[in-house]
């Protein structure tokens, strides 16, 4: 592949292949997929009551009371945990270590709407990537975008393979005929391609 | 769709807070993350000159985590909401 070049104005631009195209926008899908996960559904902040609840009934105020206390008690109920999926749980991870508790509100207050910046900075990817390879022109904004969306995939790719620091070792240690070989490959494609990305708009 | 505060009720009080001591914000190393990125997002995240940012991306490096920034819980918590955008692995704490 060619390098990333610097434009005026902070963007960056480089000449992409039908293949080099195809690919990183195969890439990127499962990304997005991974930021909608149907089976997890983003936290959200506060009032969570569904539409499927009854209309409340005009209460008296001891019911009154009734329902605030369960209103309260679920609003206090148990923060949202970190995702299951390892790679989705390394996209948004914990922001308190050692206290489940904080780590919890931080995410039901923050969680949904780091999910749609990163679903965002992959869009932008797919938007300006052309179908049929040839040049691309990124906006300095677009090359932040591309920055953090290749380093999203580089990352599904990195919990994927339990990639180390070492992962030309790892990859020159596989047998040749291991499944793994072309994905370590993309890998370090994926590096070198946002290393002449950072380079270009920080020349 | 809700305009509420959201910031009013959150559930840390005044008993836990121990106000003489600053919040840092704490990025850890990772087998992933590129050193010329994670110094472009020092640089340019916190406005932190070119030098700056590479020593503590050197410091994370070899001593596996580095305190990046210091302040109010609030403005760490926003720092470190903005990093994990960029695919860093950060925390907050309190400092000890």
């Amino acid at each position: 592949m060619e390098m990333f070049r610097p434009m005026k104005g902070g963007g960056a631009s480089v000449w992409l292949s039908a293949g080099e195209a195809t690919l990183l926008r195969t890439l990127v899908v499962p990304v997005m997929d991974l930021l909608n996960d149907p089976d997890r559904p983003a936290p959200s902040a506060g009032q969570a009551q569904s539409a499927e609840q009854a209309p409340p009934e005009p209460a008296e105020s001891d019911d009154l009371f009734d329902d605030l206390e369960k209103m309260f008690n679920e609003t206090a109920a148990t923060p949202p945990e970190a995702p299951a999926d390892p790679v989705l749980a390394r996209l948004l991870p914990d922001a308190y270590q050692d206290d489940p508790e904080a780590a919890g509100e931080f995410r039901k207050y923050t969680e949904s709407s780091l999910r749609e910046a990163k679903k965002y900075f992959a869009q932008t990817m797919l938007e300006t990537l052309p179908p049929k390879g040839g040049r691309v022109k990124l906006t300095a904004d677009q090359a932040r975008d591309w920055l953090r969306a290749l380093n999203d995939v580089r990352l599904m790719f990195g919990v994927r393979l339990e990639v180390t620091e070492d992962f030309e070792e790892q990859l020159a240690s596989l047998d040749p005929k291991d499944p793994r070989v072309a994905a370590f490959e993309v890998y370090g494609w994926l590096g070198a391609v946002q290393e002449s990305l950072v380079r270009a708009i920080t020349h | 769709m809700s305009v509420a505060p959201a910031e009013v009720d959150l559930p840390w009080s005044a008993d836990e807070v121990t106000p003489d001591k600053p919040w840092l914000t704490i990025v850890w190393n990772d087998p992933v993350n590129l050193m010329s990125y994670v110094t472009y997002v020092f640089e340019h995240v916190f406005g932190y000159p070119r030098s700056k940012a590479e020593k503590l991306m050197l410091d994370v490096h070899h001593k596996g985590k580095a305190v990046v920034a210091s302040g109010t819980r609030e403005a760490m918590e926003r720092n470190v909401e903005v990093l994990h955008g960029y695919g860093l692995w950060a925390t907050v704490r309190q400092d000890t």
